[in-house]
């Protein structure tokens, strides 16, 4: 008998823990954003960081806390959260795990953001050898990634628990999706836990003296990508199963939407090339085979597409819209759960086109380290991805807090996305204009020994501080909203939508559910794309590199 | 599993538009050779001062080899070696570089080139200078403090 945990609240023990990591994720949006504030203002040249602080140690703090801990805390208490309503209560066992989970990535990331207060590790989040941070900065990494493993597991726990209670059944699809990218994020971390603990750990302990600084770097967009992938699944979760539902809609395919999060758990990893296109130490074929195997995720992002779109016109049409676009006036667009991860969507098409110039074997060469790419991942993760979960964060928080979206709350939200989107397109259209002419990113000002080129780029680093400064507004206003429905909403009881298909009766293929096949195909898949050009990193390499510490 | 007959027409476009876009970077990269700088060559990165050619940076004319010129950069914290360089207006030109401590970019800006420069390889990027003018390179790969004071100067000239 399948209990129908829909019409359910969230266990309070468990919102507890999913609650537990959205403080974190908030704090770090805070932190992270006044560094960002900082970053744009310096680069326009008119501000200077007082106190002797770097602007390398600011970019390093925005980079980790935005880019590791803000996601990776939102998205476990996100995926705790969808687990618990749609699979059920978790056991106390697993709470436990997740618990364990919580602090390990915690003491991580303090132990992490001391050492970069007190600049013994301002290498930038990607920390590339033969740079070298304190040890304390990669052991806390280290914790992160494995506390990550921790609350992973009590996700997969669940899910088999759930497995074994319903012989034969697919399990409910956000389960299934949160499942899908906490494997596709263990599999991925075992390229950074490996560099970490293989490499940068002893030889900054001092234990060796030199490293291999081709297959760290290897070993770091192996997990490098998959990262984005990761930031991204989340708010496929969102756009694909709980949209629909706050629209009033249905999910257009739930065995499409199975079918979309396979081909990213099999695409998204043997892919880092694509990030290491300029480097010497890689052939030119191997390049060119994993840039293939990178846009084979056009595919689920053309369904993606397609579904998202059909959900709102079927949707349209039921309420009676007529013509090729009147189902647009249909949508609830007062309504800030909705409009503001549609922002995002919206956003995802130009930052889809920005990436296949990216990944492109040879236009890469044009905006490689060009502040383009800066205003690409600016698009992706810091709209598509940050305005999805800010839109799930205004019905979950409230959810999980015993509160209420009110409708005072719902309209600085609605101002809060057009803040976002106003700040990002003065933001990062003048990061993609400025790049194509050359400016670098992760470079504080700097006007080149008065080069002509580099006078052109002035103005555009204007234009991004202030599209920078319109975010930072965005942002103290979300941390007000946050504040506010963990804590001084009116008690209620908010609604967590969670969709159902169009076409319930037809049920997905069972063969989804098969573990083995699907992570065996991704294994292979890694092996067929990294095996010889890694033995490659290793046979021919160069005498290794001791460590600098050049900051 | 049921795909909508729209959804079918979708894909099929979308995935024939990948095809083609595959093929035409595919027979680019292998057909008339623009590949990313792919070297394959590694140096001990200590010994950079005292291995050729990177003992002599700087621009020197070859023969018999299909560049007419080799335009040899050092990298290191914070500066590259030539600061600066005069190069012919339309010479073709193999840029090598390599670093002697940490990874540094190596960018000309307003041109393609454009390749990471890491300690114990040598990057090549083969191209022709067909416009006068003062090129600045820069460093697009954070290297620590300095970072942004990194440069130098390509001058085409007549």
């Amino acid at each position: 008998m399948i209990k129908s945990p829909l019409k359910s609240k969230v266990d309070p023990r468990d919102g507890k823990l999913a609650m537990a990591h959205l403080y974190v994720a908030f704090i770090a949006l805070l932190v992270g954003g006044l560094a960002g504030l900082l970053q744009v203002l310096v680069r326009s040249g008119k501000f200077q960081l007082p106190a002797g602080i770097g602007y390398y140690q600011i970019l390093t703090v925005h980079g980790v806390v935005l880019g590791l801990v803000l996601t990776t805390f939102f998205i476990m208490g996100f995926q705790l959260s969808v687990v618990s309503k749609t699979a059920g209560t978790f056991t106390d066992k697993q709470r436990t795990v997740g618990w364990i989970g919580f602090w390990i990535m915690t003491i991580g990331t303090i132990a992490a953001a001391v050492m970069i207060l007190l600049n013994k590790a301002s290498v930038l989040y990607t920390f590339y050898a033969p740079l070298q941070a304190h040890f304390i900065f990669y052991l806390g990494l280290t914790l992160v990634v494995v506390g990550s493993w921790t609350v992973g597991a009590a996700i997969i726990m669940k899910y088999a628990e759930w497995r074994r209670a319903n012989p034969g059944q697919q399990s409910p699809l956000l389960t299934f999706m949160a499942l899908v990218n906490t494997l596709m994020w263990i599999v991925a971390t075992i390229g950074v836990a490996a560099t970490v603990l293989i490499q940068l750990l002893p030889w900054s302990l001092g234990w060796v003296d030199t490293v291999n600084v081709a297959v760290s770097r290897t070993l770091f967009w192996y997990f490098g990508h998959p990262l984005v992938y990761f930031w991204l699944l989340p708010a496929y979760m969102v756009w694909y199963a709980i949209i629909p539902k706050i629209i009033g809609g249905k999910i257009f395919s739930d065995s499409l939407a199975r079918m979309s999060f396979i081909l990213f758990l099999l695409f998204s990893i043997p892919v880092g090339f694509h990030h290491q296109l300029l480097e010497p130490g890689i052939d030119a074929a191997w390049k060119f085979l994993q840039v293939v195997l990178t846009f084979a995720v056009v595919i689920p992002s053309l369904m993606t597409a397609f579904s998202l779109f059909a959900s709102f016109e079927t949707f349209g049409r039921s309420k009676g819209a007529k013509g090729l676009f009147g189902w647009l006036k249909k949508l609830p667009w007062g309504d800030a759960r909705f409009t503001v991860p549609f922002i995002g969507m919206v956003a995802f098409i130009p930052a889809g086109a920005g990436g296949i110039v990216n990944a492109s074997h040879q236009m890469n060469q044009v905006i490689h380290n060009t502040i383009w790419v800066t205003g690409h991942f600016h698009l992706t993760v810091a709209t598509a991805v940050v305005l999805t979960f800010f839109g799930a964060a205004f019905w979950l928080v409230p959810h999980l807090t015993g509160r209420k979206l009110t409708k005072k709350m719902n309209k600085l939200a609605l101002i809060q996305g057009s803040l976002w989107a106003i700040g990002m397109t003065f933001m990062s259209g003048a990061m993609h204009a400025a790049g194509l002419l050359g400016a670098p990113r992760r470079s504080a000002f700097s006007d080149y020994g008065g080069s002509a080129q580099a006078a052109e780029w002035i103005p555009y680093q204007i234009a991004q501080a202030v599209g920078g400064s319109i975010l930072f507004i965005a942002i103290i206003l979300m941390l007000y909203i946050f504040i506010n429905l963990a804590f001084f909403a009116p008690k209620g009881e908010q609604e967590f939508p969670v969709g159902e298909a169009l076409h319930p009766e037809e049920k997905a293929p069972m063969v989804f559910e098969n573990w083995k096949l699907w992570l065996g195909i991704t294994v292979l898949l890694i092996l067929f794309a990294y095996t010889i050009p890694f033995i490659d990193l290793i046979q021919n390499a160069p005498p290794g590199s001791k460590g600098f510490k050049l900051w | 599993m049921h795909v909508h007959k729209y959804e079918k027409i979708w894909l099929i476009f979308g995935i024939t538009t990948l095809i083609v876009f595959l093929s035409v970077v595919g027979v680019s990269a292998f057909y008339a050779g623009n590949q990313p700088p792919s070297c394959l060559t590694v140096i001990d990165p200590e010994k950079v001062d005292t291995t050729a050619p990177f003992n002599e940076p700087g621009l020197k004319k070859v023969e018999g080899k299909d560049w007419d010129y080799e335009l040899v950069f050092v990298a290191q914290a914070f500066a590259y070696t030539p600061g600066d360089v005069e190069v012919p207006l339309g010479a073709k030109v193999k840029v090598i570089a390599t670093s002697k401590d940490v990874i540094h970019g190596f960018e000309v800006a307003g041109t393609n080139i454009n390749m990471m420069v890491e300690p114990g390889y040598i990057s090549e990027h083969i191209t022709t200078f067909d416009k006068t003018g003062e090129y600045l390179i820069l460093c697009n790969e954070y290297c620590g403090a300095g970072h942004h004071m990194m440069m130098s100067k390509i001058k085409v000239v007549e």
